[in-house]
């Protein structure tokens, strides 16, 4: 009797916290994911407040937590989006799996953690933050931009591969021989396949069997298949996460639409609970040994990040100033890479991994709507200096003028 | 007029004016609405961004288009013809007597040239056909015609 009372004074807290610290942000028009993420490492081991009763509960949170990002982010989706982006844009996609995930792995090898911990924080450093992303479009009004399309073909294409790349790190994690990881991989690419063919071809049908006109049942059915779903899929080590992401993928229409808005509210509930979660588990006195790796690693993954988005659109046939501006929106990575770092955490490898990351989130998450915002500037800005001192030094009259018309060459590309 | 799907938030319609000047809407999911206006010195920015909640973008089309969504007027002719659909109220005066009777063609020029009851439509309905309250009525004529019709079929 005595312990739940704690447990309610406790998680009581944390929520109320959360959504103060989530007023404060949107006061300041910032992503509130870092200031959860403070929140975690200041309730944590060796923080502030340690909490005991309500652990387990948010350990429980923090799963479906993921499982929910995952199934929205499915729902955003229809299968027919997925497919045709990968027809058109897979070489922005390879590309941006090759600037950016290196980077990461190339920081774990040097660090000595292994190969393991390699394919980590190479997906951390890679996948953008989708969320983060589309509010910085938004508050810029700049979705109609040409150059937006693109940017949301390089997100669709990062969640796609976390289909493929989740049920790997889950493999390797889990520790499997090379045999067994290769017949799970079989099976998670086999049913990605499989659920994308029949999310095309039957996604009707499916939608028709889930759909119903009363939100309290839709909410339910969806809600149980999907945990089901995961469930089934982290039995056949495919990973929760995939499991939720391909329900959300069959899923269409008007029953996604009506999802979509009864289950948005539980995400961010739950996704804020699972940002704690992956504080809480970090010890901040963990932290400042790491500050500098994470920085050096979140400077050099911002400028492969603004390349890959300004090489996308100098391919979409975008001008100079739109691909500076696709290379600094897609700077921010947020819930993904925690979501991928949490899953090494809780597998128990590398344990300065964690903290690595949360720094490098942290960092990048809060950095990611400023480069949004002044890559394109300082850019044209830089690129004028530098023509106008090679050019002309002394017409600095006639220089203005020709400043934003002075088209960036390649030569100028990588900063 | 193009249209770009933009994945995961709706579609985005571009058209260039006879002008050279080019604007945009997007058609969120959610059924709202974003007008986007470029900039001249690049193209490819939106200089203004405007979002409208459902309303507000019907309340647009119909400035934009007002014969179109009013729900009165089938279809409006080059040739001075107007289409209209007009209601029997169940307690008309002509609620159970022949159509013959309204003396239509005759007074007003206008023709009745279909009726809508309940699910069904009757077409070009004789003059020995007999009205009921409810009945919708597809009246063609000219726009003094047809006033003159639905003054003649409003009657109690």
């Amino acid at each position: 009797m005595h312990s739940s009372a704690t447990f309610l004074i406790e998680f009581g807290a944390i929520i109320l916290g959360l959504g103060l610290l989530g007023r404060l942000a949107g006061r300041l028009q910032f992503s509130p994911i870092p200031l959860y993420l403070l929140a975690g490492l200041a309730f944590g081991e060796g923080g502030l407040l340690p909490l005991g009763a309500s652990e387990e509960f948010v350990a429980i949170g923090a799963e479906i937590g993921v499982i929910l990002l995952l199934l929205m982010l499915g729902l955003e989706y229809t299968a027919s989006d997925l497919v045709s982006n990968l027809k058109t844009q897979y070489p922005a996609g390879l590309v941006d799996m090759a600037l950016n995930a290196l980077p990461g792995a190339a920081l774990a090898l040097l660090l000595g953690w292994g190969p393991v911990a390699a394919v980590v924080l190479a997906g951390v450093t890679w996948i953008s933050s989708s969320g983060v992303i589309a509010k910085v479009l938004g508050d810029l009004g700049r979705l109609g931009n040409r150059e937006t399309p693109v940017i949301l073909s390089i997100l669709v294409l990062e969640d796609l591969a976390m289909a493929v790349y989740l049920p790997i790190i889950t493999a390797l994690l889990a520790g499997v021989s090379l045999a067994a990881g290769s017949v799970t991989l079989a099976i998670a690419l086999g049913v990605a396949g499989l659920v994308l063919f029949v999310a095309v071809r039957y996604g009707r049908v499916i939608s028709r069997f889930v759909s119903s006109d009363d939100p309290e049942k839709l909410l339910l059915v969806v809600l149980g298949l999907t945990l089901l779903v995961a469930g089934l899929a982290q039995q056949l080590q495919v990973s929760a996460a995939v499991g939720a992401f391909l329900v959300g993928i069959a899923l269409s229409g008007e029953v996604a639409e009506g999802a979509h808005n009864l289950l948005a509210p539980l995400r961010d509930l739950f996704a804020a609970v699972f940002f704690v979660f992956f504080g809480l588990h970090t010890d901040p006195e963990s932290i400042p040994p790491v500050i500098l790796p994470a920085l050096a690693l979140a400077v050099v993954t911002a400028l492969t990040k603004i390349a890959t988005g300004y090489w996308a659109a100098h391919r979409a046939g975008i001008s100079p100033k739109g691909r500076w501006r696709a290379g600094g929106t897609l700077v921010a990575r947020g819930e993904f890479s925690i979501v991928i770092a949490g899953l090494a955490v809780t597998a128990g490898i590398e344990p300065d991994l964690g903290p690595l990351a949360t720094a490098y989130v942290l960092v990048l998450v809060v950095l990611g709507p400023l480069t949004a915002r002044y890559t394109e500037p300082i850019a044209l800005w830089l690129t004028a200096r530098r023509t106008a001192s090679a050019d002309t030094p002394p017409a600095h009259g006639a220089v203005p003028a020709a400043k934003t018309l002075e088209p960036v060459d390649d030569g100028g590309v990588d900063r | 007029m193009s249209a770009t799907p933009l994945p995961g938030i709706g579609v985005k319609y571009d058209l260039t004016t006879r002008e050279h000047e080019h604007m945009s809407v997007i058609a969120h999911r959610d059924g709202t609405r974003t007008v986007n206006l470029y900039r001249s010195d690049d193209p490819d920015a939106c200089a203004r961004s405007l979002h409208l909640t459902v309303a507000e973008s019907a309340a647009l089309i119909d400035a934009l288009m007002p014969a179109h969504h009013s729900p009165n007027l089938l279809h409006t002719t080059d040739l001075g013809l107007v289409a209209e659909r007009i209601e029997l109220a169940a307690t008309s005066h002509w609620n159970g007597r022949l159509l013959g009777e309204t003396r239509m063609r005759t007074d007003t020029g206008a023709s009745i040239v279909a009726v809508l009851r309940r699910a069904e439509a009757i077409p070009s309905p004789a003059p020995d056909f007999r009205l009921a309250g409810g009945d919708t009525l597809i009246v063609i004529g000219t726009r003094e015609g047809i006033e003159a019709a639905a003054q003649i079929l409003g009657r109690e």
